[in-house]
């Protein structure tokens, strides 16, 4: 008899430390893919698909560790960050920077513009304590469409981004024009049985996944954790949490905009205009799906999260196109597993008082 | 709840009525601008415009109030009510109804539908407590993708129907993006509403203007505050010079006489809501909306059923979304099937926020105002786009900034603010 408890408990406690939600998600991934078999799909190009979709968004949804960790939810000012990203990608190519150093002179460019905006939002979010989640989400909504305005006013020459006609930037702009499409994709691919291994963008996905749980280890880092899981207790220590949300939501910005690079190249398009507006959803929803909750994240989470949630995504596109051919239940899916589990994710906020 | 309006106003007066109203004060500034900047704008295009999208949006804008009074915030989630509206329009276009009695059906059928959805909102705000917005705007986002298995796939697939109806995708398998809700002449349900009886733009003023003088002074006469404040007269003087320029224009049949007429019977419907609005706070219901939405914990203590009072708030706004939507649509005369709902509850919510709403205080003027605002906003802002910069598009996508701006501005604010009162409250 209590053999039998013993065991159910054990696989309660395995249950709850991985989490429900992502062991839902694995199964049905799973299950997706043993359905792409039995349809004679590629499974290969199936995986090879997954781990280049992870190594793209990894970084975008690695930016929601530092915000979730200090307390102040999940970035859903994502965008903010982005723009940051993309204005550093299209000043660059005016620039006339082409190939890898394009890419660096993006990426510095868009460190300080970062640094900058997540400075000023990380401010803004400590004059709106106990509404971060439904201002930060408007906040990015707002940056986004004050950037349609720049985007199509900005008096850049170059004619890689201009419309053929008029003034203004083009709503996606081509990179392989820059020599910038899949840079670090191509750096040191290989093929393994079939399934290509983009070393280079699964390399800097990791690297920053490193510099990202050093910091959380740093002692910035666990002041900022403490100050997330007990404020009142912070306070009293001598903890100045207010700085320290700052400072975890200047690393957030500064990742989205770094993840947007990274995500532009390897898509081979830079999306401008209303392109990043509903990214942060998607960021959101992959990192809960990694076992994070909305005060809890951990940099395993993301990288977890992020295969889990991408590759379900690219693998059940072509299995639901077979089954049910013309329509497009993929991206019905998308929205009803990402957003269910966003709002999963809310019923286990505690706050709030009734 | 207007004593401490009152006693704050007394204290901080000129810096807080700044505070309070500065979402109202850039729009009216922001319209004021277009005017002079644009030409191009004829009053009457301007009227026009006004009119018919006032009437269109007004009854959404006023399902957002109960909510509110009951603590909940601003419902983001009426998006499903729209939703459960399109449902319901959709079953009795597939039918070939069509007419006023039709219109009342939608209304019926839409009804259990956006009950239940309302309900299910309801538990959902219970468990999200404090977050109940983020909360309302991703459910609206879930709610879009069920919604769209269902006309996208269920129709044709599970659910049966006539695969040459001219609703139907030519394959045979879900709804089009767009579909034609046929005028009333031809059985279908396109002005169902509007055109059942119409009245001339300026007799519509007339009218309208009577009434809130006479409302005003009313209330004025019943209360025993004799202290008049400067906006009380304010409202007076505009009642008047309306009631002027509306009597000039009939007497002289000017070029005001022009504008389109105005919709009697939606017109009634929306002044229906506005009483049901007033009229539910008096009743015992309404009360206990009240004290939800002021402490939850006293309510509780008070022998509320908070739970249940939350859901009944939610179950309301949502069903009175949906009918709001089928007005809507029976004026669009088009369904855009899987866009037409999507941007309602945005909308709906920044119309008011400008009319000087916030997430704890909402009324019929509010909404009234807001929506007035918000639409004239609506149709200047490309009309400044081209006068100032020779773009269009630009004044468009201003506006998108405009809407999503003025809700984070004024949440933001609220929030700031309440924040302050909290510390200052600590620090005494």
């Amino acid at each position: 008899m209590t053999e039998i408890k013993e065991n159910r408990n054990g696989f309660k406690d395995i249950v709850t430390k991985i989490g429900l939600p992502t062991l839902i998600i694995a199964a049905f991934w799973i299950l997706t893919l043993v359905t792409a078999a039995f349809l004679d799909m590629s499974i290969s190009t199936l995986l090879s698909d997954t781990i280049k979709r992870a190594g793209m968004n990894g970084i975008l949804v690695l930016a929601m560790v530092p915000s979730i960790q200090s307390g102040t939810g999940p970035n859903f000012a994502l965008p903010v960050g982005i723009v940051c990203g993309l204005l550093a990608l299209v000043i660059s190519i005016e620039l006339g920077f082409v190939g890898i150093a394009w890419l660096l002179v993006s990426i510095a460019l868009a460190i300080p513009i970062a640094v900058l905006a997540g400075y000023f939002y990380g401010k803004l979010l400590n004059a709106v304590k106990g509404s971060e989640m439904t201002i930060a989400t408007y906040t990015g909504f707002s940056i986004v469409a004050f950037m349609c305005l720049i985007w199509l006013m900005v008096p850049f020459k170059n004619p890689k981004m201009g419309w053929f006609i008029g003034k203004g930037l083009r709503e996606t702009i081509q990179l392989d024009s820059v020599g910038g499409a899949q840079l670090l994709n191509n750096f040191l691919e290989f093929k393994i049985g079939g399934v290509i291994i983009p070393t280079g963008l699964i390399l800097v996905f990791l690297f920053f996944c490193l510099l990202m749980w050093l910091f959380t280890k740093s002692k910035t880092g666990l002041a900022i954790t403490a100050g997330g899981m007990n404020p009142k207790f912070s306070i009293a220590t001598g903890l100045d949490i207010n700085k320290n949300r700052i400072i975890a939501n200047i690393v957030s910005t500064v990742l989205a905009a770094i993840g947007i690079i990274v995500y532009s190249q390897s898509y081979g398009y830079a999306q401008l205009y209303n392109g990043p507006l509903m990214m942060a959803f998607s960021a959101v929803a992959a990192v809960l799906i990694g076992g994070a909750t909305a005060s809890r994240a951990k940099v395993s989470n993301v990288i977890i999260g992020v295969v889990l949630f991408q590759g379900l995504l690219t693998t059940a596109l072509p299995v639901a196109n077979e089954i049910f051919v013309g329509t497009d239940l993929s991206e019905i899916m998308r929205m009803v597993i990402q957003n269910g589990i966003i709002l999963y994710a809310l019923t286990q906020v505690k706050g709030g008082d009734k | 709840m207007d004593n401490v309006t009152g006693e704050r106003l007394k204290v901080k007066r000129d810096s807080s009525w700044i505070l309070d109203n500065i979402v109202t004060i850039i729009f009216v500034v922001f319209i004021v601008f277009g005017f002079i900047v644009s030409r191009g704008v004829s009053v009457n295009f301007f009227l026009n415009e006004l009119t018919s999208r006032i009437f269109r949006n007004s009854f959404l804008v006023l399902s957002l109030i109960i909510p509110v009074l009951a603590g909940l915030g601003l419902n983001f989630g009426i998006v499903i009510g729209a939703m459960a509206g399109q449902i319901a329009i959709a079953i009795v276009r597939y039918f070939g109804l069509g007419g006023m009695s039709n219109l009342l059906l939608c209304f019926a059928i839409a009804f259990p539908f956006a009950a239940l959805f309302g309900y299910f909102a309801g538990l959902l705000y219970n468990k999200t407590r404090g977050q109940e917005m983020i909360a309302g705007l991703i459910v609206g986002y879930f709610a879009n993708g069920i919604y769209q298995f269902l006309f996208l796939f269920t129709v044709g697939k599970i659910i049966k129907v006539n695969p040459t109806h001219p609703m139907i995708n030519p394959s045979g398998i879900g709804i089009r993006m767009t579909v034609d809700l046929v005028p009333v002449a031809e059985g279908g349900l396109k002005y169902a509403l509007d055109n059942i009886a119409k009245i001339p733009f300026m007799w519509a003023v007339l009218i309208v203007a009577v009434s809130i003088l006479a409302l005003i002074i009313v209330k004025n006469l019943k209360s025993k505050n004799t202290k008049k404040d400067l906006m009380f007269f304010v409202n007076i003087a505009l009642c008047i010079l309306m009631i002027g320029i509306s009597v000039f224009a009939i007497a002289t049949n000017n070029s005001l006489m022009l504008v389109n007429e105005v919709p009697v019977v939606t017109a009634l419907l929306i002044v229906a809501l506005c009483v049901f609005n007033e009229l539910i706070i008096k009743t015992k219901l309404g009360q206990d909306f009240r004290s939800v939405g002021q402490n939850q914990h006293i309510a509780e203590v008070q022998g509320i059923n908070v739970d249940r009072t939350r859901i009944i708030a939610t179950i309301m706004s949502t069903v009175l979304a949906a009918w709001g939507q089928i007005i809507f649509l029976q004026n669009m005369g088009t369904l855009n099937t899987y866009n037409a709902h999507t941007q309602i509850g945005m909308f709906s919510v920044a119309s008011l926020l400008v009319g000087g709403a916030s997430t704890s205080k909402a009324n019929i003027k509010h909404a009234m105002i807001g929506t007035i605002l918000f639409n004239a906003m609506f149709i200047m802002s490309p009309e400044i786009g081209q006068a100032m910069f020779g773009n269009a598009l630009l004044g468009e996508y201003f506006r998108t900034f405009m809407v999503y701006g003025v809700i984070g501005l004024a949440l933001g604010l609220y929030v700031w603010r309440q924040n302050k009162k909290l510390v200052n409250k600590l620090d005494e």
